[in-house]
């Protein structure tokens, strides 16, 4: 178990040796994880207070002078920047790297005010903007090192709580941006799963199993450009998805697979995810219950869309 | 690059026979906030500002931020007397596929540094520019225009508060103090009180000037070059619509353009044969 936020900061100081590389923080790095960027790069870390407006638009002028800024706080402050990002970074195509984290009601007993559940949906709609909600620190780190490298600007969503290390055995080279990863490969039903409900989606497909139904899993790390060869081939071969996410049921994941199939397909959908309402104070895992966002939720969800093939 | 004050009163008297073409062809615009920072930019570009119409990307040049970018067509004026764009592309003024978009736009025009637009936003992206400067080693500053109206969006008291804790020193701003915004006068809006104070207690230096005196307007900008233990503010108290009788101080020239009455009357003001 380790828990994704602490990719992202492992990720940064690898980062380092790029001397264009520049972290900003806004009084969060202890949580967010760029502290260990900070300690050891304290000329390259920019303090910003508790200041999340300024720090996108500060992030964005390096930007435009040829830095790579990674700026990070707690997902449910990101969305204040919003016009930040929108008009400041992702209008004039800056590459400025965006980690909110924290979110998702899984971060659990701080309460509804700090689980962000909107941040993949409103980040979604901003052309130029990569969104990205990876399921295990292995995969962060990778997917946070090949940010560096990319000309659009981006969000990436890490979780406070661990989760269950996923690929500590796959090759690097099978983790990109944009390529969603099958992690099981069922007939039966899809489901298409980001962030901390993967490894839900894979104990669901233990259960199914159990009843004989073969289930697909796909991790979607990257929400947007989202993979839709993949989820064209696992429509195709299944015949229907249900996508499982720690977010809105409106405009996250399933918004997203929802807004392709209905442009190619018929292909009956079930969403799991936040049914429009605020959380509250919880363990992740009496979240997780309390959302019906658990793997029991995600096998019924499965059955009901099989049903409807 | 050094010009007498006549030719800097003379250049700005150009850039506003410009904005008045720019906004009546549009029949659409800023032209008041405009006419009032006009005088200002002339002195920054004439005298201050380190950059090169013919290399717009240089990458040691001093940035220039228009953060009050709805006043583009003072921006555009200057642009195009300075060799950046031509005075053809100021016919593209709000017009589809024009170098001149509503508000300064870095992916449309050459020598504009910031895609503006939404107030409270120049200042942080300067302290970025600023930053950057430093890391880099380079000389560069990064000069920031705001309006008054605009200090009342709290981002951009986020930023005043880091850049004195940062002591960018390479980061200068122009407040173009013409105390009317869009709706009304600022004291009516939201009175501001010791403007000065306000910077001066975030830890800025400060200085006052008649942003329309060009002899002033010089000296502020010799006191922004010098000025480099920490940020600095050069608070010019302005007049809007300045140079056209009927916008002066008239807050329906916020945002509106003249009528063919009203056009013929500016150009004439502004030594224009009709």
């Amino acid at each position: 178990m380790a828990a994704t936020r602490d990719g992202y900061g492992q990720a940064l100081l690898e980062l380092a040796d790029n001397e264009k590389v520049v972290v900003l923080e806004a009084d969060l790095g202890k949580s967010t994880k760029s502290l260990h960027f900070r300690k050891a790069y304290p000329e390259r870390t920019i303090s910003c207070g508790i200041g999340e407006q300024n720090m996108l638009l500060v992030a964005a002028g390096m930007a435009s002078s040829g830095y790579i800024p990674f700026a990070s706080t707690f997902a449910i402050f990101t969305e204040r920047a919003f016009e930040q990002m929108r008009n400041g970074v992702a209008r004039p195509g800056l590459a400025v790297h965006l980690c909110g984290s924290h979110g998702g009601t899984h971060t659990g007993t701080d309460g509804s005010s700090a689980q962000s559940i909107e941040d993949l949906a409103i980040f979604r709609t901003l052309p130029n903007v990569t969104v990205m909600h990876p399921s295990d620190e292995v995969s962060t780190r990778i997917l946070t090192k090949r940010l560096a490298t990319s000309t659009n600007a981006s969000y990436m969503r890490t979780a406070r709580n661990k989760t269950p290390v996923l690929y500590d055995d796959t090759p690097e080279d099978s983790i990109q941006i944009g390529k969603g990863l099958e992690l099981k490969n069922g007939s039966d039903v899809a489901i298409v799963a980001c962030g901390v409900l993967v490894s839900e989606s894979l104990k669901a497909a233990e259960m199914l199993a159990q009843e004989g139904i073969q289930a697909t899993v796909v991790d979607m790390h990257t929400i947007k450009p989202l993979d839709t060869d993949l989820i064209n081939k696992v429509a195709e071969r299944c015949g229907c998805i249900v996508t499982a996410e720690d977010h809105s049921i409106i405009g996250g994941l399933g918004g997203a697979v929802a807004e392709h199939l209905s442009l190619t397909t018929t292909t009956p959908l079930e969403r799991v995810g936040v049914k429009d309402r605020f959380g509250e104070s919880g363990q992740s895992d009496e979240m997780l219950e309390l959302m019906e966002l658990s793997a029991p939720h995600i096998a019924k969800a499965a059955r009901r869309a099989m049903q409807r093939k | 690059m050094q010009h007498t004050i006549e030719e800097l009163e003379e250049l700005a008297r150009k850039c506003r026979i410009e904005i008045v073409k720019m906004v009546y062809r549009a029949q659409a615009g800023h032209p008041g906030g405009s006419l009032s920072e006009i005088d200002l930019l002339a002195g920054l570009y004439g005298t201050t500002l380190r950059v090169r119409s013919d290399e717009p990307d240089w990458e040691d040049r001093d940035r220039f931020i228009l953060s009050k970018g709805h006043a583009s067509p003072g921006m555009y004026a200057l642009l195009a007397e300075r060799g950046f764009i031509s005075h053809e592309d100021l016919t593209s003024y709000r017009v589809l596929g024009g170098v001149c978009q509503g508000h300064v736009d870095m992916k449309w025009c050459p020598g504009v540094d910031f895609s503006a637009g939404s107030l409270g936003m120049g200042l942080s992206y300067g302290m970025g520019c600023a930053i950057a400067a430093k890391l880099d080693g380079s000389e560069r500053r990064a000069f920031v225009m705001l309006g008054d109206g605009e200090i009342q969006e709290g981002s951009v008291w986020e930023a005043a508060m880091a850049a004195a804790h940062h002591e960018l020193g390479n980061l200068k701003v122009i407040l173009d103090r013409n105390r009317i915004q869009n709706d009304d006068f600022c004291e009516t809006q939201m009175r501001m009180f010791d403007i000065p104070a306000k910077w001066r207690a975030f830890g800025w230096n400060v200085k006052e000037i008649n942003g329309h005196d060009m002899n002033e307007v010089v000296e502020g900008m010799n006191y922004l070059s010098e000025t480099n233990d920490g940020p600095s503010i050069l608070i010019a108290h302005t007049v809007k619509g300045k140079g056209v009788s009927f916008m002066e101080d008239n807050p329906s020239f916020h945002g509106a353009a003249p009528n063919d009455e009203q056009y013929a009357l500016a150009l004439s003001e502004l030594g224009v044969a009709v």
